[in-house]
């Protein structure tokens, strides 16, 4: 029962094993029949698009998730966590991309949170230290004193003090979601040294990665998902960087992507050298009227932070940001004038006041025209929201329903809703269609093609649209230029008709230039 | 029904509360019992107002205590030390208010500082200040027309049913329930409290929006410092100790939501109306003053947890 044929034919048994892993969220299936191994000192590989279910399986492996059907197995036992300690207590230990340390404790303290070991309820303070430096001499690095405290530690540091908490109850198994995302090279070479010693401990590792050259740098073999399933385990040495990203992206591109006839006509954004604190480092580029620009980039490339700043919500390090006739950095306040509406990555968050009411969110960027004496009245605002709940379908009660009762799909289009409402004539999408159906992503295709092309017949002007995606299809689908943003540097947009996936994800990843 | 009991639950609360102390204590019906109600009621009210504003906007003011014992004291040595026409000397009164005010507001924008943290620190401040002033006794304002603002009223004025104050009161709330939700400002203010990201997003000025409530709310217990002096006829530097607290109750169990963007301005003078019941209803029945405040209290965990309550509900849906 516990699967003799793969351990036969894989030489050695697994450590670790998920068997026909199935899990759905409403009518959105996440994960399908997803299996997968990792034998023990082997550095194991998850590599798959933004939405492929990376993030789904981690949850599941750490309990967060129960899967609807499958089983998992750890030496041959099952599996079944019901959250992270106890996955880490019972040997799988995570390592995510947020750190979850006390900043206020010190490194022994926070290696051993949780399950301190006590006599008569005081903790013995010697044991603790013992087994924090036990736990530590499995990666030998000098800074890391088990004494101080975790705030003063550089970040990379304070990602070994995760690390080590996973080893001082004698983890075997590791599983690191993104590690390298907010590192410096060093660190990352550094990182690479300890998780190589892992393995020759006989450790086991799972490595989840965007990044492909680190994947192929680190790992043995490694597992592609995309929408939810397994597409192949290869080994790493014999499979070629095409073959992955083929396995990767390897989707059938349908009509879901309107283009009606558009032309480029003048300059309205140009933005020269721009950085922000952080990121970007440096971007250029032009968007014209009646074109829409996609940046490609993965999570953490900077491209956010530039809508950001061209946007006036994070500072402008140096560049020049021209909008129209206006030069210089300037508050949203100021940009919504201007006639630039920028649509948010985080609907939730910032992009929408869940628990006000649909007209109200509608109309918040401009409060003018809805009664005598710049009064705002309630009643005017519906109205003007009515036009695009039907222009849209956004499906609601009443244009006086709060944000908070609709489904995702729908409140991503009232936030698309407050850009047409307030005509803007620069529209910076960030992850237009994050998290939503894929009737509702048809129709968003479907009204940015429309503001880009513009109607003689109804009158509309083409408008400018600068969208950033982490779904290639879609970009390629709709974009007419696409630059990529990889490590806060922006290349030249090139015309999507000399553009495909594979170049793009090519450049995405660092591999090659965009050309 | 949630909605509607939302809605009209404070005022379902305030009878209820009402007819517990008419069934054990029979003089709480009384004229004179009504109106002295009516006058703590106003001090209450008046500042709840201003309240409402900052707690929508998901911000608090713990020094609207001191600020009203501020403005009295302000108001009643203009008249006694220095003479000033009575007109005059409330608008300072209400001046007075509105600049602390201001002052909370500048430090929590400006500094980024929490609400919390700034309003307790000027809670002592303006204490500290109106204390100084007084040398800390009580100042005689003397019989002027401001008197009358808030007094019982005499019998041949019974028809006009409430004091001055009270219908100034009343008129005020109309006013700014209907700037919350008829004009620019007041939806930002709702923006603001709802999801600040959202309302900085579209171009909301935020600063400026959360500026102006700690200044409204200033000038408004600045108000309720006038009506204090009116009522007292003395300015008291060691009044109104802890009336915040009273006020923030009776905005909560108004249905204002501590995390913002809730709140209403009708509901927060039912809410004032149920803290002066229970008050005058444990006075009235003899009970000692820590029972009452054991009660109070009580009322205002009570009312914190219906709070939570109904956006656990929300979260569900």
């Amino acid at each position: 029962m516990a699967g003799p044929e793969l351990a036969a034919d894989s030489g050695d048994k697994p450590r670790l094993e998920m068997r026909g892993i199935c899990k759905r969220f409403g009518a959105t299936i996440a994960l399908q029949d997803v299996s997968f191994a990792v034998k023990p000192g082997e550095v194991h590989a998850l590599v798959g698009e933004n939405g492929a279910g990376k993030s789904t399986l981690m949850k599941i492996l750490a309990g967060a998730y129960k899967p609807d059907k499958g089983t998992m197995f750890l030496d041959g036992k099952p599996f079944q966590p019901h959250n992270s300690l106890d996955a880490r207590l019972q040997g799988v230990g995570m390592i995510y991309q947020e750190l979850s340390l006390a900043p206020h404790l010190t490194v022994e303290e926070n290696m051993l949170l949780g399950m301190e070991p006590t006599k008569l309820g005081f903790v013995r303070w010697q044991e603790v230290r013992g087994r924090a430096r036990e736990a530590l001499k499995h990666f030998d690095h000098s800074r890391l004193k088990p004494d101080t405290r975790v705030g003063t530690l550089p970040l990379s540091a304070q990602q070994l003090v995760e690390i080590g908490r996973s080893l001082t109850v004698g983890c075997q198994v590791l599983v690191f979601d993104e590690p390298t995302s907010s590192l410096s090279q060093r660190d990352i070479d550094r990182l690479f040294e300890v998780i190589i010693g892992f393995r020759n401990q006989d450790l086991s590792i799972v490595y989840i990665s965007h990044f492909l050259e680190e994947v192929q740098h680190i790992a043995d073999r490694l597992t592609v998902l995309r929408d939810g399933y397994v597409v192949g385990t290869r080994d790493v040495g014999t499979t070629k960087t095409e073959e992955i990203v083929r396995m990767m992206v390897g989707r059938e591109i349908t009509d879901l992507y309107p283009r009606s006839v558009r032309k480029r006509r003048d300059a309205v954004l140009e933005i020269e050298n721009l950085a922000g604190l952080e990121k970007p480092e440096t971007a250029n580029l032009v968007l014209h009227n009646g074109e829409v620009l996609g940046i490609c980039g993965l999570v953490g490339a900077g491209r956010t932070e530039m809508l950001r700043v061209i946007f006036g919500l994070d500072p402008v390090r140096k560049g020049r940001i021209k909008i129209g006739l206006h030069l210089g950095p300037a508050s949203p306040i100021r940009r919504w004038m201007q006639g630039v509406g920028m649509l948010s990555e985080n609907r939730k968050e910032e992009g929408l006041a869940t628990n006000l009411s649909l007209a109200d969110n509608v109309t918040l960027s401009k409060l003018r025209g809805f009664g005598p004496l710049k009064l705002v009245l309630p009643r005017k605002q519906e109205a003007a929201t009515q036009k695009w709940i039907d222009l849209l379908d956004i499906r609601c009660l009443n244009p006086g329903q709060r944000v908070a009762e609709m489904s995702g799909g729908n409140q991503q289009k009232a936030a698309i809703a407050r850009l047409l409402q307030h005509d803007a004539d620069v529209l910076l999408l960030d992850e237009p269609t994050r998290g939503i159906d894929v009737a509702a992503k048809a129709k968003i295709y479907q009204i940015i093609n429309e503001i880009a092309a513009g109607s003689e017949s109804k009158g509309r002007a083409p408008k400018a649209v600068l969208m950033i995606s982490s779904y290639l299809p879609e970009l390629i689908g709709i974009c007419d230029r696409i630059a990529v943003m990889y490590r806060g540097h922006l290349s030249a947009a090139k015309p999507v008709e000399e553009i495909d996936e594979h170049k793009l994800m090519m450049a995405a990843t660092g591999q090659e230039v965009l050309v | 029904m949630w909605s509607r009991l939302n809605r009209f639950g404070p005022l379902l609360a305030l009878l209820l509360v009402y007819l517990f102390f008419a069934i054990t204590n029979s003089k709480i019906t009384s004229l004179t019992a009504m109106e002295m109600m009516v006058l703590h009621t106003v001090i209450v009210g008046v500042s709840a107002i201003g309240m409402t504003l900052v707690i929508i906007s998901a911000g608090i003011d713990l020094s609207v205590g001191s600020i009203i014992a501020l403005s009295s004291v302000v108001v009643a040595l203009l008249m006694d030390s220095y003479g000033l026409d009575p007109l005059i000397a409330a608008i300072c009164g209400i001046a007075a208010g509105l600049i602390c005010g201001l002052f909370n507001g500048l430090l929590i924008t400006r500094l980024k500082l929490v609400p919390f943290i700034v309003t307790l620190g000027t809670l002592l401040i303006v204490r500290g200040i109106a204390k100084g002033l007084a040398n800390s006794i009580p100042i005689n304002a003397g019989q002027t027309w401001l008197s009358e603002l808030l007094a019982v009223l005499p019998p041949d004025r019974r028809w006009q049913l409430l004091p001055p104050g009270g219908w100034l009161m009343i008129l005020l709330a109309m006013a700014v329930a209907g700037f919350l939700r008829y004009t620019k400002l007041g939806r930002h203010i709702l923006a603001v409290g709802s999801n600040e990201n959202t309302a900085r997003l579209c171009g909301v000025a935020v600063e400026r929006v959360k500026v102006f409530v700690y200044a409204a709310a200033g000038a408004f217990a600045g108000l309720s410092g006038l009506m204090l002096m009116s009522y007292q006829e003395q300015g008291d530097p060691t009044g109104a100790v802890g009336l915040e607290l009273e006020v923030i109750a009776a905005v909560v169990i108004g249905g204002g939501s501590l995390s913002g963007g809730e709140g209403s301005i009708l509901g927060s003078l039912v809410g004032a109306m149920i803290m002066t019941v229970i008050r005058t209803g444990c006075q009235l029945n003899g009970w000692p003053p820590w029972v009452t405040q054991i009660v109070t209290g009580s009322v205002i965990v009570v009312a914190v947890a219906v709070d939570r309550l109904r956006h656990r509900r929300f979260r569900l849906i």
